[in-house]
């Protein structure tokens, strides 16, 4: 399989400087992008497989000696291409604030308690189907100091790689219906409101574990289409 | 399940973050190991070894002490770590991938070889180069840039080089330091000096 990487499909991220997001305003360049051909270096990229995770790594309730404290939940999905084709071996990273919202992060000043049973971290690799499977604790929304009040809705960070390293993408998956959302310039950085819809995973009672754990479904699309489209639909 | 389903278009990205530490870089600082370190090196990678450092700056020339770095590159021959790269991969167990967090003073090093020299979509070749990504708090999506070489004679001939107004070019070359195989580069994310990003 050929990809291709139309440089169109980069409309669905933020704008650099999204001045309502403060940090934003110092850390954008003024300067425009400057355009160019992709060359091998851009085409390729790095190729990381199961020996870069350890059993277990996708279930962050099981790190240390005791169960964490919240709402046990399965986040899963597909890693997928623009085309709709599982992506797959592709390397997930997770992180997160705990179920009070507070990060492990030796610089998180947020004063509610940390977890001794939770660091926050996870990773897997997605199948040849290109699934994926986290189980975790739902994390807390948590305040920040954009502006007066502000809290960012409740989040998990995912890192993913993809077939090239143009395709490297690090995001938010959020919750559904989540009352903070029109408040949050992070989230509302995304322009298009139907992008913004594909952040926000979905209730998935099908996969709901009886007497265990709520599921979350999120699908993480990556930019690529096939370079070899078929002519005759 | 879903396999039939056609997406409307790509997840699209959000910032990194200030507290990706201990999930994404933790070096020994968290309760969890490191997927990737700093360096490429394997112990069988052929090719000129180098380190390249700097610092990271943002728009009032303040250090940037939450970004990280990752870095992408052909070994000594030219030749991706990747099957979609048709040609064959001398070093067996070279990457060519590496990700490094800066430190408190905005820092960053890499340790790695000399990347060869890769052809252009029209087979034209390409300096030495290495593909770097900036992710940092602030930053709502990741930027590429690239990293060549001061000491290059193949820079004046180089096709994505030439893409870029001259004045600016110095903002990719890491500039050797005498006697020693190491290169500094700063990055500048934004004001008078800022580091070229490209639109991939």
């Amino acid at each position: 399989m050929t990809f291709i990487y139309p440089v169109d499909s980069n409309k669905a991220h933020p704008l650099p400087l999204s001045p309502d997001y403060k940090s934003s305003i110092k850390r954008a360049p003024n300067k425009p992008l400057i355009p160019m051909r992709h060359t091998l270096s851009e085409l390729t990229g790095p190729v990381y497989g199961h020996e870069t995770v350890r059993e277990g790594d996708n279930d962050l309730t099981t790190q240390h000696t005791g169960e964490p404290i919240g709402e046990r939940i399965i986040v899963h999905g597909h890693v997928r291409d623009e085309d709709g084709r599982g992506v797959p071996n592709s390397l997930v990273e997770i992180w997160q604030a705990n179920s009070c919202g507070r990060y492990v992060h030796v610089r998180d000043q947020h004063p509610a308690p940390l977890d001794p049973n939770f660091t926050g971290a996870g990773r897997t690799v997605s199948d040849a189907a290109g699934y994926y499977r986290f189980v975790t604790i739902k994390p807390g929304a948590y305040p920040w100091g954009n502006h007066h009040n502000a809290w960012r809705p409740a989040h998990i960070h995912l890192s993913v790689f993809g077939h090239s390293f143009v395709t490297r993408l690090v995001t938010q998956m959020y919750f559904p219906a989540d009352p903070l959302f029109p408040f949050d310039p992070i989230f509302n950085s995304v322009p298009d409101e139907k992008a913004r819809a594909r952040m926000v995973s979905s209730f998935d009672l099908e996969n709901t574990q009886p007497e265990w754990a709520l599921c979350y479904r999120f699908d993480i699309v990556l930019r690529g289409k096939n370079a070899t489209p078929m002519e005759n639909h | 399940m879903q396999d039939s389903v056609k997406p409307n278009g790509i997840t699209p990205s959000q910032t990194v973050g200030p507290f990706f530490k201990y999930g994404l870089t933790p070096t020994g600082e968290y309760a969890w190991n490191d997927a990737f370190t700093n360096s490429t090196l394997t112990p069988d990678v052929t090719g000129d070894r180098v380190r390249i450092e700097g610092r990271v700056f943002d728009g009032d020339g303040v250090v940037v002490p939450d970004c990280m770095l990752e870095i992408w590159q052909a070994d000594a021959q030219g030749r991706f770590a990747d099957p979609q790269d048709k040609r064959a991969l001398p070093n067996a167990s070279f990457r060519g991938f590496a990700r490094c967090g800066t430190d408190k003073d905005g820092n960053y090093s890499f340790d790695t070889i000399k990347p060869g020299v890769v052809p252009d979509p029209d087979g034209k070749p390409q300096a030495p180069h290495i593909l770097l990504a900036v992710f940092g708090r602030g930053m709502l999506r990741h930027l590429y840039t690239r990293i060549y070489f001061s000491d290059e004679a193949g820079n004046a001939a180089d096709p994505v080089l030439a893409l870029v107004p001259a004045e600016r070019r110095a903002t990719l070359t890491a500039v050797r330091e005498a006697g020693k195989p190491v290169y500094r580069l700063d990055l500048r994310l934004q004001g008078d000096d800022e580091t070229v990003f490209f639109d991939v």
